[in-house]
């Protein structure tokens, strides 16, 4: 068969020799240290590993701060997951990824590579990856774009997910007008694995072959670390081939046929190819272990003709995945990869030398010290406190609403608040049998895990009250998560976060970056949980008005359930039962749903936290869910109490009536009771007869808590000086929840 | 000994789920099967379990289908072997042509992933004999394509063959508009072969095989299981008489 080649232009080749994108000290830096101008594909190289995406540059000795450490933690920060020991000999690796900017180019596209992006991460350890979560932000529902890029990162999330067979188990949303045209998407990526089968991004031994699997190097996804690294301008839309195309078919048969090989115990390294392709890939491989690598890229399998060298040595087209394999073990791989059908590459071996040498044919197109590429010089930033934050802290108090159950029906139907329902019914969340609590259920997720124990995932954000303070705001995102867990019956142990800014050359930006690592190491060292990784991601800006997004620091943590803790879901289970309140409710409302939705006022007090009672509240809640008097438990969030209960209200068909006057607080009215989202707060339901001694646990530790109503086989309703001030039938409360979004998104064209 | 296979796919993703819920749960003894190794029928009964095989690339089981695998399954299913087919694995059997109709793209174009009620039609197929007709069983839905259809007169003739098993129903067990959760035809979610020993469904009977899974803890999906076994049983004895 003749195959006609296309004789491409020179023209058509995307990297174009031009001045590098680099600032001028990383110019001067790199002739320095090669002590040469460093030739075309160098430049190209540099230019992708050095970029933001790939060198964290301006954040990694911010990110040190970090407490990572923990006698549970196999592998913390700086390789593709964090590993956390879970037990007999099994692992869970843990990680966060987003594609915001792609997905905002091309939200399907861009959302369903950011899943295979980090199910590579996971894969990278030798790990399966067994779950998903997706924590979501967008503009204002009303706006159609909004509408659109939601629609498409759920079916992009989606189709890619289901797919590969993870279930997509949680995940939050959060719409607000500051993301309109810098939308952020992001995913988290739990795995399963043996602990004496892990494999590591090092290449250690050189004499290994380096083999290139997977999906073929095409030109998608060019320049798509650096253009990850700057704003999103308007031009943007001819950015298009910034953004890699997704072939989850392809995805799931990497998967298999490298977890066959893990299994085979014939990978000696692994990496994953992500954002700065193979540059990124073999460099930091290398750089790792100390050694070189030496590659011949006419070995590599391309998708068109004419690829130049830069071009393969930067393309982030999906799918591919580095491994190192002992030259005697090279025929099994070789057997488990045909098996798959899958592509694959002897591209070139591990050298002792420390050099990168890449060729084409016998001519070296690149050479440099893996160390120095893949290390980028840091970038020293300047910070200083936003003055608008001052503003915000002077807000006006609003005037009462005059009918306090519209307000709390206008809250439930805020899509901040509204039921999810419309985006997991998309998602697979149950392919796997392990998905023991199901999206919706509760505040976490749980996982059956191989031994008797069980996992429990979330996801925490809130870039409104982040906005406002982004220190407290930050805090209230951490507690926030590690709350959700312990309402499972959950024990925290590991979190990874992700740090989503706007430029941060600007120190304003910057300041508010800072406020947010150092929120997230106070908490973590206040409660004693390591974080075992993240991601930075910055340069997230509305393309039309310039604006940075607001600062948008997310948790994901896992947590461990014993076999013995029963299941406790946030539905109101029995007529009779009494109702909890464990925590005490401040005037705290800024950021909140009811300042921000119902007021259209940004700015107040942000919910704080209690840094020195918050392990002993975390460790006092799992004591009362493991002793199993517990009927369910909901934590009290966006919102406040009255949301949360109207929420366990719905969901267990079942109506309440709540003393409002009994809640312990320290407010000065009356919607600030209700609506104020004070952090470190729950709702349980117990049985009548174990109420006090519930109640007198948490009281003797400090911890503020009162029995505040029962449940009843009416509506929900608050009374206050036994005067009734809310009364709402459920069907109504339900409708206001349940419809709000699929009655937006029915509406999209 | 009997033993079982579960036939693997590129792309299978509830492979393993079935081959653990039949291994473990069950305690059945089972294989799970490379497709291309399949070539002959020395099984006593056959899964094909649901994922996105081949990437749902064409049609949902339309490549697969063409699996040389396909050809022993056949034979199996001439045998009177009993053949299971799950979501991916359903849509496979349509495609071969082994089971009637075609399964189309949901009525609401989108993926669901939803606890469905089902009521069982007919405890005729050797994977519903556990069951009382009219039975209610709760199990899991996860597909893009899970609408079945098919023209009046070979649904007539499902219907007087008996061969229409599954249906979704509500609460009240009747099956209406608002319980069908991808526009079925006749809400039908799953069917037999003329014959009764080859049956596909779209719902994920190893999903509700486990109490802590299930919905209520009621493990429903195992009766599909569990109804195979007794199948076994009952053949074993007829031979030795």
């Amino acid at each position: 068969m003749t195959r006609s080649v296309i004789e491409e232009p020179q023209s058509w080749t995307l990297v174009e020799v031009q001045k590098p994108n680099l600032t001028d000290e990383e110019i001067r830096y790199a002739v320095k240290k090669l002590q040469r101008e460093p030739n075309e594909v160098e430049w190209a190289m540099l230019e992708a590993q050095w970029s933001e995406h790939c060198s964290y540059k301006s954040s990694k000795p911010l990110l040190k701060r970090l407490p990572s450490k923990g006698p549970r933690v196999l592998v913390g920060p700086g390789f593709d997951a964090g590993v956390i020991y879970i037990g007999d000999g099994w692992v869970v690796t843990l990680h966060i990824e987003s594609h915001n900017h792609p997905s905002a180019i091309d939200p399907y596209g861009g959302a369903a590579t950011g899943v295979g992006g980090v199910v590579r991460d996971i894969l990278s350890l030798g790990t399966r990856p067994i779950a998903l979560l997706d924590p979501l932000r967008f503009g204002s529902m009303d706006s159609l774009h909004t509408r659109w890029l939601f629609d498409n990162v759920v079916r992009g999330i989606a189709d890619y997910g289901n797919c590969i067979g993870v279930p997509t188990v949680g995940g939050e949303v959060e719409f607000d007008t500051f993301f309109e045209r810098n939308c952020l998407v992001d995913v988290v990526c739990v795995g399963l694995g043996r602990k004496d089968k892990l494999v590591l991004g090092e290449a250690r031994d050189p004499g290994d072959l380096v083999y290139l699997v997977g999906g073929r190097t095409g030109r998608d996804g060019i320049r798509g670390a650096s253009f990850a690294s700057k704003t999103l301008a308007e031009k943007s839309d001819t950015e298009r081939s910034a953004v890699q195309v997704p072939d989850p078919f392809t995805k799931k048969l990497v998967i298999e046929a490298i977890l066959e090989a893990v299994d085979a115990k014939i990978i000696q390294g692994m990496k994953d190819l992500g954002g700065g392709g193979l540059t990124c890939g073999l460099s930091e491989i290398a750089a790792k272990a100390g050694t070189g690598i030496e590659i011949d890229l006419n070995r590599v399998q391309t998708r068109e003709p004419n690829m130049q060298p830069a071009e393969i040595m930067i393309s982030e087209s999906q799918e591919r995945m580095v491994l190192l394999v002992r030259e005697e073990n090279e025929r099994k791989l070789v057997n488990i990869l045909n098996k798959w059908e899958i592509g694959y590459a002897k591209i070139g071996h591990v050298t002792r030398d420390s050099l990168l040498i890449i060729r084409r044919g016998n001519e070296v197109v690149a050479k440099a010290p893996a160390k120095f590429v893949a290390e980028a010089p840091p970038v020293p930033r300047s910070a200083k406190r936003p003055e608008y934050l001052d503003a915000l802290a002077e807000v006006p108090e609003p005037a009462m609403p005059e009918d306090l159950a519209q307000t709390l029906i206008e809250l439930l139907s805020s899509p901040n608040i509204a039921s999810k329902e419309w985006i997991y019914r998309q998602y697979d969340h149950e392919v796997g049998i392990r998905t023991i609590v199901k999206p919706g259920q509760a505040d976490s997720a749980i996982l059956r895990l191989p031994n008797k124990r069980s996992l429990a995932l979330t996801t925490g954000g809130n870039s409104k009250q982040c906005y406002v303070d982004s220190y407290w705001g930050t805090v209230g995102v951490v507690s926030e998560a590690f709350c959700n867990l312990v309402a499972v019956g959950a024990e925290p142990v590991a979190a990874v976060d992700h740090l989503q800014f706007g430029n941060p050359g600007n120190p304003e930006v910057y300041w508010t970056f800072k406020e947010a690592i150092r929120a997230i190491a106070n908490y973590l060292n206040a409660v004693g949980v390591p974080c075992v990784g993240g991601k930075v991601s910055f340069y997230n800006e509305d393309s039309m008005n310039r604006r940075a997004i607001k600062p948008s620091p997310v948790i994901a943590a896992i947590g461990l359930v014993e076999s013995k803790t029963p299941k406790v879901l946030q539905a109101l289970s029995r007529e009779g039962d009494d109702l909890i309140v464990v925590g005490n409710t401040s005037d705290e409302m800024g950021g909140s749903e009811y300042y921000e939705h119902i007021h259209k006022l940004v700015g107040g007090r942000v919910p704080r936290v209690n840094l020195k009672k918050e392990k002993t509240l975390l460790r006092a809640l799992l004591r009362t869910l493991r002793r199993g008097d517990v009927e369910s438990l909901h934590d009290i969030s966006k919102g406040g109490l009255a949301v949360a209960l109207a929420e366990m209200s719905v969901q267990g068909h079942k109506g309440v009536t709540v003393d409002i006057d009994t809640v312990p607080n320290k407010t000065s009215r009356m919607d600030n009771l209700l609506f104020s989202e004070s952090r470190s707060r729950f709702f349980l339901e117990t049985k009548p007869k174990n109420s006090a001694s519930i109640v007198n646990s948490f009281k003797r530790l400090g911890i503020p808590s009162a029995k505040v109503g029962t449940v009843t086989d009416n509506g929900i309703e608050f009374l206050s000086k036994r005067q009734v001030i809310i009364t709402i039938p459920l069907d109504e409360a339900s409708r206001a929840w349940s419809e709000a979004i699929p009655r937006a998104m029915e509406a999209t064209p | 000994m009997v033993k079982v296979a579960v036939v693997q796919f590129p792309g299978s993703n509830c492979d393993l789920d079935a081959l653990e819920i039949l291994q473990k749960t069950v305690k059945v003894p089972t294989d799970l099967v490379w497709h291309k190794d399949l070539k002959e029928d020395q099984y006593d009964a056959y899964v094909l379990p649901g994922g996105f095989s081949y990437g749902d690339y064409l049609r949902a089981g339309a490549i697969a289908a063409t699996s040389p695998s396909l050809e022993t399954i056949r034979e199996a299913t001439v045998a009177g072997k009993p053949v299971l087919g799950i979501c991916n694995g359903f849509q496979i059997l349509v495609e071969a042509g082994i089971l009637l109709g075609a399964v189309l793209r949901n009525a609401g174009l989108r993926f669901v992933c939803k606890w469905t009620r089902l009521r069982v039609e007919s405890t005729r197929t050797p994977f519903t004999n556990l069951a009382k007709k009219g039975q209610t069983l709760r199990i899991p839905i996860a597909h893009n394509e899970g609408r079945y259809y098919l023209d009046n007169d070979q649904l007539a003739e499902l219907e007087r063959n008996k061969q229409i098993v599954l249906r979704y129903v509500n609460e009240t067990n009747i099956p209406t508009k608002d319980s069908n959760p991808n526009g079925s035809l006749d809400n039908i979610a799953g069917i037999c072969n003329k014959e009764g020993n080859v049956m596909g469904l779209m719902p994920h009977p190893e999903r509700a095989s486990l109490p802590i899974l299930s919905l209520n803890n009621q493990p429903d999906g195992r009766l599909i299981f569990d109804s195979m076994i007794r199948s076994f049983e009952n053949t074993v004895e007829g031979e030795n008489r």
